[in-house]
């Protein structure tokens, strides 16, 4: 079905850089046709936008399930799913199911597991999986503990021009840890690990991606002193980026009171110091992508002791008003927003999206960010609602959205 | 025999009145706790430490209310010293064991802990595996719970019972505290439920505490909850009034975080010569079961005059007899025990 041409009019434009411009923008046949002083054609449908902001739907690095109505409610119009599923994304026939498996109004893009399994040992079917449909490579909720694995992954991906995406945990440091060492985690008796865990992972990959010549994507980077080796990474021309979910620069281990399995996340949450240092990479740069994270849990993973539960969020709904905090705090602009939640995570995943151009995929968000709504756990969208945001009043929503040129909820 | 529903004897006291002295429906860790509702337990305790000495240890107090003990770990000690409580107290006593139970069938904590209320118990007793659990059950049932041992976090009634040992070893009347006692707690700190309700009571009564432990078994930033930390064990035992050992688990012993029993004897265990750089008249404890030769010579664990080894366990029946009189007594409708609004945890 070919879509009639809509045209959006009243909004601010989000460009790539500085402040939005006010204007319109024009979608025929799921591209952009035309955006700026664009005035509709005369069968065109007319959105008033009611000088909210038009911006590119949101291009979510690295979410655990296929959640639809969470996804659409957070202006969020391509996933990158992340290989640990059940079973995991190692073989070309389940990326290719799992590439079709949001279609036609979310774009689902499957990250191939790093090794059969996940189990970290054995190289999958990276190029297959490739030619499948995979966007990039990743080592899952695992970080893969055998240098000589992680370097054989690198050099290969690296061939291949695929992106590996892993998590930055030092398996022997962090064990079976569910806390950061601290004085939280001392007075709850978690198993705790200290958090330079993480700066040893990111040390130990930032050598071999300068080693192999590949791209490296460390999914969260939570602390200051790996954040500092990512940055000292980048200037030094090695080809690393960050990511990071609003969790970690939003709240820190004093969340873990009362045992609260919602804020149980991995990585832990941080000393406060840490997260402070988030925000500050945030800002200058060092971060590249904010994702969701998204991983809905049920009572069965959560409704457990702290150490038992499952750690993750759903996290789709609050990725946009809660990376708007950033904005509103003065840290960055509107601009480097959408960049975080959409335009960065695009270019990793070398997709044509992400940003507002001429000629782009029509995934398109209406955002009024200053709408202010308040998050309820009972009330989500997503198929759980386990969020360590539950009661906090946030501002920015979603008002309209389009993937591919199609307003979703609209027939 | 003691006639149910009597004043409670702390009244009158320097403690609030009535339920305004313990205002939580549960006992889940000593954090919960103020100085002054720490005190009271202590108190309470008093009454039912001199029963227990008496031929007729038999109170009718609990007569008609029914605990469960719901261990989810294995348990020997504590257990009978639950069971015990209980029954003096006159309550009908039943223990679920998790071995024989149906959690191992898979069923969740929280479905266990639904099927328990809904047996109408007046009282839960919980001792389980993982951190935070017994916080997690009583937000689930409808009856007081009490923590038994939950993980790493807390054992509550241990943090008690020590406390009284070492007040009745000092000749305390009611009402003392601990203030300016040196206090050195030594052995696998990191992992004890134990040590760190110790540390919350101790340090709330006034007590010095050093927490001593190689750093493998050291928590981190444990300075926080006000104790001093040491890794030399003679120097930790300098000018210390009371020594409590903590057993060190066989499976940490294994090259883990110790690389052997000997060596851990040599570096922690304490021994009479070792026992001489504390304080002369020093004395020691044990939340046992003991390992004896590797954490404690039976030397010192024997000792007449400096073990309170037995005596804790003495104490212990005393401790949760209060606690299970004191969070019931809503329940029994005790004059000026009115149900708790809002907040009761």
């Amino acid at each position: 079905m070919i879509p009639r041409p809509v045209t959006i009019t009243g909004g601010r434009l989000v460009v790539p850089h500085g402040a939005p411009q006010p204007g319109a923008i024009r979608l025929v046949e799921g591209r952009i046709a035309a955006l700026g002083n664009v005035s509709p054609e005369p069968d065109d449908c007319v959105i008033d936008a009611a000088g909210h902001l038009i911006a590119p739907g949101l291009v979510d690095l690295g979410v655990f399930a296929v959640d639809k109505p969470a996804f659409h409610f957070g202006g969020i119009t391509r996933a990158a799913l992340m290989p640990d599923q059940g079973p995991p994304l190692d073989h070309p026939a389940r990326v290719r199911f799992a590439a079709l498996s949001g279609k036609p109004d979310m774009w689902i893009h499957p990250l191939a597991a790093a090794t059969r399994g996940l189990e970290g040992v054995e190289l999958a079917e990276l190029a297959l999986m490739r030619d499948a449909g995979a966007r990039a490579v990743a080592t899952g909720r695992r970080w893969i503990d055998d240098s000589g694995v992680m370097l054989r992954l690198l050099s290969y991906c690296a061939m291949l021009g695929l992106v590996v995406v892993t998590h930055a945990e030092d398996a022997g440091v962090a064990g079976t840890a569910v806390a950061t060492a601290g004085e939280m985690a001392t007075r709850l008796g978690l198993p705790s690990a200290p958090a330079a865990a993480e700066a040893l992972a990111v040390a130990r990959d930032i050598a071999l991606a300068e080693l192999s010549g590949a791209q490296l994507h460390f999914r969260q980077v939570t602390t200051a002193r790996a954040l500092d080796l990512v940055r000292a990474a980048k200037a030094r021309g090695i080809r690393v980026t960050a990511g990071v979910t609003p969790a970690h620069f939003m709240l820190s281990d004093l969340e873990l009171a009362n045992f609260r399995t919602f804020s149980r996340m991995s990585p832990p949450l941080r000393q406060d110091a840490d997260r402070r240092a988030v925000v500050d990479a945030i800002a200058d740069g060092t971060i590249d992508v904010i994702a969701s994270g998204h991983d809905p849990r049920g009572p069965e993973d959560k409704r457990l002791p702290f150490a038992d539960a499952e750690p993750g969020m759903a996290g789709a709904e609050t990725l946009l008003p809660l990376t708007l905090t950033l904005v509103r705090d003065g840290r960055i602009d509107l601009a480097r927003a959408f960049d975080l939640v959409a335009g960065a995570p695009a270019r990793l995943l070398r997709v044509d999206a992400g940003v507002l151009r001429i000629g782009a995929e029509a995934d398109i968000a209406v955002v009024d960010p200053h709408r202010p709504w308040v998050v309820s756990s009972d009330k989500m969208a997503a198929s759980a609602g386990n969020t360590p945001f539950d009661r906090r009043p946030v501002e920015g929503r979603v008002t309209a959205l389009f993937k591919g040129g199609m307003q979703i909820g609209q027939k | 025999m003691q006639p149910s529903n009597t004043t409670p004897v702390s009244q009158g006291r320097e403690y609030p009145a009535g339920g305004l002295a313990f205002p939580h429906r549960d006992l889940t860790g000593i954090g919960q706790l103020a100085r002054h509702e720490i005190l009271y337990l202590l108190d309470e305790a008093e009454q039912w430490f001199a029963l227990n000495r008496q031929s007729q240890k038999r109170a009718g107090l609990l007569s008609g209310l029914t605990i469960i003990n719901a261990f989810f770990e294995n348990s020997t000690r504590t257990l009978l010293s639950f069971e015990i409580a209980g029954k003096r107290l006159g309550a009908d006593v039943v223990n679920m064991h998790a071995a024989t139970s149906s959690v191992k069938k898979g069923e969740t904590l929280i479905d266990t802990a639904i099927t328990l209320n809904a047996m109408r118990a007046d009282a839960i007793v919980i001792r389980h595996a993982s951190s935070g659990a017994v916080r997690l059950i009583a937000g689930k049932v409808d009856c007081p719970v009490l923590n038994a041992g939950d993980g790493q976090h807390e054992h509550p009634t241990q943090g008690l019972l020590d406390a009284l040992s070492i007040r009745h070893a000092l000749h305390l009347p009611p009402g003392s505290d601990l203030n300016g006692l040196n206090v050195t707690i030594c052995g696998d700190i990191l992992h004890s439920r134990v040590a760190r309700s110790n540390i919350l009571s101790l340090t709330a009564l006034g007590a010095n505490v050093r927490v001593c432990a190689p750093p493998a078994l050291m928590p981190a930033e444990i300075e926080a909850m006000g104790v001093s930390v040491f890794h030399d064990f003679d120097a930790a035992l300098k000018g210390a009034n009371v020594v409590m050992m903590l057993r060190l688990q066989q499976e940490r012993m294994q090259g883990q975080f110790i690389p052997s029993p000997r060596e851990y004897r040599h570096l922690y265990g304490l021994t009479l010569d070792r026992l001489a750089r504390a304080e002369p008249d020093a004395l020691v404890m044990h939340p046992g079961p003991m390992n004896r030769g590797i954490e404690i010579d039976s030397q010192v664990a024997d000792h007449p005059a400096r073990s309170l080894i037995t005596h804790q366990v003495e104490c212990g029946v005393a401790i949760r007899m209060a606690c299970l009189d004191v969070l019931t007594r809503r329940t029994r409708g005790v004059p000026g025990w009115a149900a708790l609004t809002g907040e009761a945890a």
